[in-house]
This record gives structure tokens, C-alpha cells and sequence, in this order.
């Protein structure tokens, strides 16, 4: 019993992480049919940023803030600079500009960072909290508190503010959205830095317990993207609940069988997905995208 | 108030307007007809800015808007209801509307929406129902009552009766001839021809991405050439 309670809180943990990387590449396959594989760089950057604004005197909360602009304004960039100007490229094309792009980030990190890992004092106190019979870090429900927080804060703005609907509409109908006169290239634009705002805090949640280091993105792009897949690709129900499954898969393979086959789980997941059920768990509720 | 000069378009190599020019003056209805793939679409999406062209000009109240973004061209003044409605289909009429509006964001935009309401009551009843649910006529309806949320001073339909049963059909036209009677200038692209002539002032007729007739509505009931290919006289 202590032994799942265990796996299951470290999967929930790890499992809201990869929820929020999949939200990422969510919010900017829908608006722009993109899949972005530099998302794990925005995890990275939110991670990396806050660790060496601390080293160099700048309290961490403001650290965690500039941090997660940073990685905003790396958001904007990316689109700005790379996907705007190979507009009306194939989706291949852009699949490969954004693997050059997170390649390009993790080099840039290794050069301006180092290539040590990295981590942050847990937010509050690295004394575990016991629950019947498994040890909790504090950490663990600051990354879960998190997770929610976040996708009651985007679910609110999707639904309650007009600048959500214009996400929405550029994402179900683009021709339409132009035709009412929604700068769709903003909203493309804008949904980046809200996928980068939203990965630089998962990694900067996540930092105390997992530890980061410039080469951190690549595994969780690859998760993130697992996860999406798993819960049908474009549907951000579907990310959280893909991310959540993913996570408790992890760990539960990891605990049951051997932590050697933890890394494994996501791959076989994409192959799982992409040879039985190519729209995922939720995919058959497409009307409901975003 | 529109003048379209020598335009061309078309996808990838191929070119579906070779030098189309019209003019449409305040408060008209003009209409544009044509058969399949002649290039009326093109033409509206052109205006729009959202279809590029390679070639012409484009003026719009005397300013040159051929290399404006689409979103300016709406807020200058031009809205297209589309072929095929493009709503918002996931979103609810009331949220569709709104985003009508999206272009005077920043303005008071009751006074349009309790307009559309009024003369639309069938949308108000249904504000909370996703467009996706809307039958074929109301679809059209609020494919229109969106355009206005944008409070144009030239709106530009794309066959607003395709797919639709005569009875809305003469709906959707009367519709269209009380917004001219409220000042607005109309460029209605119709295949039937007979429906967009019967409330036009002036026409056009469009052929392969060319204009082969004009004149008013009158003269182009009467041609001969233009009874034969789209009045079935
Ligand atoms: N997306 C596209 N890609 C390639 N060719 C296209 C595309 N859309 C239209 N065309 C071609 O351009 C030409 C003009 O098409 P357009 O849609 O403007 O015609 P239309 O007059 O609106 O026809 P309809 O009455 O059927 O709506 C046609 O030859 C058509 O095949
Ligand atoms: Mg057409």
C-alpha cells in the first residue's frame, strides 16, 4: 500500500509536468498546426534561467519571473523568426525548423549556462510529509497545486475573455477568423509565448525535485508529445489526462518492473497510439478542440 | 467606393483571375454571376486580403488596400459573409457575434448586437447554442449577422443561398435589400442569377476569370448570351 501510494504520487507528480508540456504543444498545434518540439526548451530555459538569475544575487521569486518572460520572449521569437517566415511550408518542413530550433536552444544553453545540473531550493522545505506509509515531498503537491492552477487560469481565459475565443476561432477556422478581422499571426504569436510562459513554470516547478541541466528538453518534448498524442492530439482535456497517464505509467513501471524501463513507457505509448488508436483518448470528441 | 482594377490571382502556377476589374458605387447592390470555378470566390477573397494576388490594385474609398492585411482591410470597412458560412462551430451565435465585432473590440458594441438580435430573433433565442448546431438557413443568417458585428460600409456575400430551400432563399435576399435600404453597399456574388439580378442595381458576369458583360440589372436580364448561360432562357 505504502509502495503505491509511493509510485502513484511520484506519477501524478512527474505526470502534471508532462500534462503541461502537452498543453504547450497543444495551444500551438491548434492555433497554427504546429507541433513544436523546442517545447522541452521552454521547460529548460524556465529551469535554467531561474537557477543562474539566483546565482547571480536576484531573489528567486523575481528569478522565476524574469525567467519565465525570458522564455516568453524565446516564445515570440521562435514564431517571429522561424515558423512566420517559412510560412505556407509543409508540416514536415515546420516539424524540422522546430527540432533545429530546440537544438539551437540547448546548444545556446550549454554555451551561456554550463553544462552542470542544476536545482532550486524546494519552495517549501524538503521535509517529506508521510501518508499512509509513503513519504511525500512538499514539492510534489507545489508541482500538482501548480498544474491546476494553471489550467484553471487557461481554461478561464479560453472561455471567459474574448481574446480566449479569438484563440479559439483562429484555431477551428482560420480563414473565418481573418475574414471577421482577427490578426491571426498574433494569435499564432501569442499562443507561443502562452505555451513558453506555461512550460518555463512547469520547469521551474519541477527544478527542486527533478534537477535540471541545458539537455533536460529533449526527454520531455518527447514525453510531452507522448502525452498529447495519448490524450488525441489538439484536444487539452485530452493533453492533461495524457500527461497524468503517462506520468503514473512511468512510475508505475518503473516501481513494479525496473527504473531502467521508465524512459521506454513513452515510446511505447506513441507506437501504441499511432497503431491503435491514431486519435488518441479523447479524439473522438473533435468538436471540442482547444 | 470600390474599384478593383486589372486584377489577377490564382494557386501556385495557376491563375484564376487574368485581369478582372469592377466598380461598385455607394448604397448599390452589385452583383456578380458566374458558373463553377469562374473565379468568383477568388475575386471576394481578394478583396478580403485574403487570397495574395500577383498582379492589379484594389481601392476602397480612394485609399489603395491591395497590400493591407486582411484584419485592416475589416477595419476599414469591408466584411465578407464566405461561401460555406465558416461559422465558429464549436462556439455559441452570442460568442460568433462577438468575435464579429472583433475588429471594434475596443468600442461599445451593444447597440449592433441588440440590432442583430432584433431583426434575427431566431438568434437571439438560440445566443447559447453552438453555431455547430444551427440548421442550414440559420446558419446563414448568422454567417450574415456576424458580418455586421463588424458594422461594414461594404459587405461582400459569397452565395449566401447555396444549399438553401427557395423560401429561405427569398429570405436571405429580402434580407440582403433591407441592409441596402440601411445604406449599405452590397457586392452579392450569386450562381442564381435570376434571384441576384431580380435585387441588383448593377451586374457583373464572370467567366473563366474574366468579366465578359456588365451593365444593370435590366440590360443583363435582357441579354441574350447572358439568358442562355445562366437563365436557362
Ligand atoms: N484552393 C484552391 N487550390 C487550387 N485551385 C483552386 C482553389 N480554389 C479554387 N481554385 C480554382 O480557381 C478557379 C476559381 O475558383 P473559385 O472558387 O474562385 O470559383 P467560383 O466562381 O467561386 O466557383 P463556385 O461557384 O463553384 O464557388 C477554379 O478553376 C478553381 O478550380
Ligand atoms: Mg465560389
Amino acid at each position: 500500500m505504502a509502495e503505491f501510494v509511493q509510485f502513484l504520487f511520484s506519477g501524478l507528480t512527474v505526470g502534471a509536468v508532462y500534462a503541461l508540456v502537452a498543453l504547450g504543444f497543444t495551444l500551438i498545434y491548434n492555433a497554427s498546426d504546429v507541433i513544436n518540439f523546442a517545447q522541452g526548451e521552454f521547460v529548460m530555459l524556465g529551469g535554467m534561467t531561474t537557477v543562474f538569475l539566483g546565482l547571480a544575487g536576484i531573489p528567486l521569486p523575481l528569478a522565476a519571473l524574469l525567467a519565465v518572460i525570458f522564455a516568453m520572449a524565446v516564445g515570440l521569437a521562435l514564431h517571429r523568426f522561424a515558423i512566420e517566415t517559412a510560412r505556407g511550408a509543409n508540416a514536415v518542413s515546420l516539424i524540422m525548423i522546430t527540432i533545429g530550433a530546440s537544438i539551437f536552444l540547448r546548444g545556446a544553453a550549454q554555451v551561456f549556462f554550463d553544462k552542470q545540473f542544476h536545482t532550486l531550493p524546494a519552495f517549501f522545505g524538503s521535509e517529506p510529509i508521510r501518508f499512509v506509509g509513503a513519504a511525500i515531498l512538499p514539492q510534489s503537491l507545489v508541482v500538482l497545486a501548480g498544474a491546476v492552477v494553471i489550467v484553471v487560469l487557461l481554461w478561464t481565459f479560453i472561455d471567459r475573455t474574448l481574446l480566449g475565443k479569438a484563440v479559439i476561432a483562429t484555431a477551428v477556422n482560420r480563414l473565418a477568423a481573418r475574414l471577421v478581422g482577427i490578426d491571426t499571426r498574433r494569435i499564432v504569436g501569442f499562443s507561443f509565448a502562452i505555451s513558453a510562459a506555461i512550460g518555463a513554470v512547469a520547469g521551474i516547478l519541477i527544478t527542486p525535485i527533478t534537477l535540471t541541466n541545458y539537455d533536460v528538453g529533449t526527454l520531455l518534448a518527447l514525453k510531452g508529445f507522448a502525452a498529447a498524442m495519448l490524450g488525441g492530439m489538439g484536444i487539452a482535456a485530452g493533453a492533461v489526462i495524457g500527461g497524468l497517464v503517462l506520468g503514473l505509467l512511468e512510475a508505475f513501471a518503473a516501481g513494479y518492473l525496473s527504473s531502467q524501463y521508465k524512459d521506454a513507457v513513452a515510446f511505447l505509448v506513441i507506437l501504441t497510439v499511432l497503431f491503435v488508436m491514431p486519435q488518441g483518448l479523447l479524439g473522438r470528441a473533435k468538436v471540442e478542440r482547444v | 467606393m470600390l474599384s478593383v482594377k486589372d486584377l489577377r490571382s490564382g494557386y501556385g502556377r495557376i491563375e484564376a483571375l487574368h485581369g478582372v476589374s469592377i466598380e461598385v458605387e455607394a448604397s448599390e447592390i452589385v452583383t456578380l454571376v458566374g458558373g463553377n470555378g469562374a473565379g468568383k470566390t477568388t475575386l471576394l477573397r481578394a478583396i478580403s486580403g485574403v487570397q495574395p494576388i500577383t498582379a492589379g490594385e484594389i481601392r476602397f474609398e480612394d485609399a489603395r488596400i491591395e497590400r493591407s492585411a486582411a484584419h485592416s482591410r475589416v477595419a476599414r470597412g469591408i466584411a465578407q459573409v464566405p461561401e460555406g458560412r465558416q461559422l465558429f462551430a464549436p462556439l455559441t451565435v452570442e460568442d460568433n457575434l462577438a468575435l464579429g465585432a472583433w475588429s471594434r473590440r475596443n468600442t461599445d458594441v451593444a447597440a449592433e448586437l441588440s440590432y442583430v438580435y432584433e431583426h434575427f430573433p431566431m438568434l437571439s433565442e438560440m445566443r447559447r447554442t453552438p453555431a455547430g448546431m444551427l440548421s442550414g438557413g440559420q446558419q446563414q443568417m448568422l454567417a450574415i449577422a456576424r458580418a455586421l458585428m463588424a458594422k461594414p460600409r461594404l459587405l461582400l456575400l459569397d452565395e449566401p443561398s447555396m444549399g438553401l430551400a427557395p423560401i429561405l432563399v427569398d429570405q436571405i435576399l429580402l434580407v440582403v435589400r433591407e441592409l441596402k435600404r440601411r445604406g449599405l453597399t452590397i457586392l452579392l456574388v450569386e450562381q442564381n442569377a435570376r434571384a441576384a439580378l431580380a435585387i441588383a442595381d448593377r451586374g457583373y458576369v464572370i467567366e473563366t476569370g474574366q468579366i465578359t458583360a456588365t451593365g444593370t440589372a435590366q440590360e443583363l436580364l435582357s441579354d441574350s448570351r447572358v439568358q442562355a448561360a445562366y437563365l436557362g432562357v
